[in-house]
């Protein structure tokens, strides 16, 4: 089974991307993303710890006992997850306190354990660390559309910085609450899923 | 009373698990394209959820937190676990599901048949775990923890047969080719949530 690196690392973008195709790791995806802040630090914590996991694991992979695989990937990638925790917490305690349980919840993503399992287990280091990049990159991808759409039109801002103007503020730009709540961050992520689609017709699925 | 009835309402209703945090997402969209087996899932999670909240409960006062193993030897007070309660919950977590799927196949097999593919989904359902680091977060002592862990249950429990009843009535609707499946199964969470959020700020 021969993976070309570029496709390692490229497909998971829009061919087979995380978030829209394999259904994965949605859950953290959706409540952090009120802030383009908040979600580009997620972003960032998702790839270190999909990259590095990936690579541990498919180092590791021909010495752990098929039997108790998951619980070795588990503790891979908890112990990761702690040391992200750990230094978030030592260098952006603000936003390490908007984002509260969900770096914790970083070790139930359900894409960094299925990555482990389903490539780093069966790929040398190299290809997995490609495959753990592409796949943090088209989660991040997601991510930051959403949030770039809910900070823009719920708050009017970028990155905290003022773009359209609030009319509480004296300017013309009324925000639109619904957008900071979280229907809005499905509705988003459905029409991103939609358009990817549109795109991408061979996605489609049959039975709806 | 009325305390803890509060807590309760909070946790199903205003601070909904699914729709308001978003925990539990990968199989709340995975398994919910039919009533029975959503059914099946939701008391499943509701089952763990109300063990494990409590159980990692005592795990953090007894263990964990900062000079909480005085019990064991007044020397060890000076010692702070918390970093390692992501380890430890996940940990229990996982064995407590292993633990209820023994019980149950010993003495429950009916229950067992029912719930038994749910069971070994659960462990890394992110409800789960995320119902105990909510109950860190928040400080709750060990009653508000039961109470917490059986309602934020019984909360993803409602919305996941909601999803699932409205998904078997979708089947006769035309959905635009593109937004069938995952597409329109965002969305309607999404209305749901909406309806969801009438509930917000009651209180008894």
């Amino acid at each position: 089974m021969a993976i070309k690196k570029s496709e390692a690392a490229l497909d998971p973008l829009f061919n087979n991307n995380p978030i829209a195709l394999q259904v994965l790791g949605i859950c953290s995806a959706l409540a952090v993303t009120t802030k383009l802040e908040t979600a580009f630090v997620m972003c960032i914590a998702v790839i270190a710890v999909m990259t590095l996991s990936n690579l541990t694991i498919s180092l590791l992979r021909n010495q752990i006992p098929n039997s108790i695989r998951i619980i070795v990937q588990l503790v891979v990638i908890a112990s990761l997850v702690i040391i992200t925790d750990q230094i978030l917490k030592a260098f952006l305690f603000e936003t390490s306190k908007q984002l509260s349980v969900f770096v914790g919840l970083i070790i139930t993503n359900c894409i960094i354990m299925g990555r482990a399992e389903a490539f780093a287990m069966q790929n040398g280091p190299l290809l997995s660390i490609l495959d753990g990049l592409g796949n943090g990159v088209g989660y991040s991808i997601v991510l930051l559309v959403t949030a770039f759409l809910r900070e823009l039109f719920g708050s009017g801002k970028l990155f905290g910085v003022s773009v359209l103007p609030l009319v509480s503020e004296g300017g013309w730009y009324q925000p639109n609450g619904l957008m900071l709540l979280s229907p809005a961050a499905f509705f988003i992520i459905g029409g991103i899923i939609f358009l990817i689609r549109v795109w991408k017709p061979e996605q489609v699925e049959m039975d709806g | 009373m009325e305390y803890y009835l509060n807590l309760m309402l909070k946790a199903i209703f205003v601070e909904n698990m699914a729709l308001t945090f978003f925990l539990g997402m990968c199989s709340f969209l995975a398994v919910s394209k039919r009533v029975e087996t959503a059914v099946g899932l939701g008391i499943a999670v509701i089952f763990v959820l109300t063990i494990t909240v409590p159980a990692n409960n005592l795990i953090q006062t007894y263990l964990l937190s900062e000079g909480a193993m005085q019990w064991l030897h007044p020397s060890l007070a000076a010692y702070d676990l918390s970093f390692l309660h992501l380890l430890c919950f996940i940990g229990s977590i996982a064995a407590m599901v292993q633990l209820v799927e023994m019980t149950t196949e010993r003495f429950f097999p009916a229950l067992h048949g029912t719930l038994g593919i749910f069971l070994p989904l659960i462990a890394v359902n992110c409800a789960i775990l995320g119902g105990s680091l909510f109950m860190v977060e928040r400080d709750y002592n060990f009653t508000e923890s039961v109470v917490f862990g059986i309602g934020s249950g019984i909360g993803w429990f409602l919305a996941i047969v909601a999803l699932a009843a409205i998904r078997e009535r979708m089947r006769y609707s035309n959905v635009p080719p593109a937004l069938r499946g995952l597409g329109m199964t965002f969305i309607v969470t999404g209305l749901i949530g909406i309806g969801f959020m009438a509930f917000g700020g009651i209180q008894l």
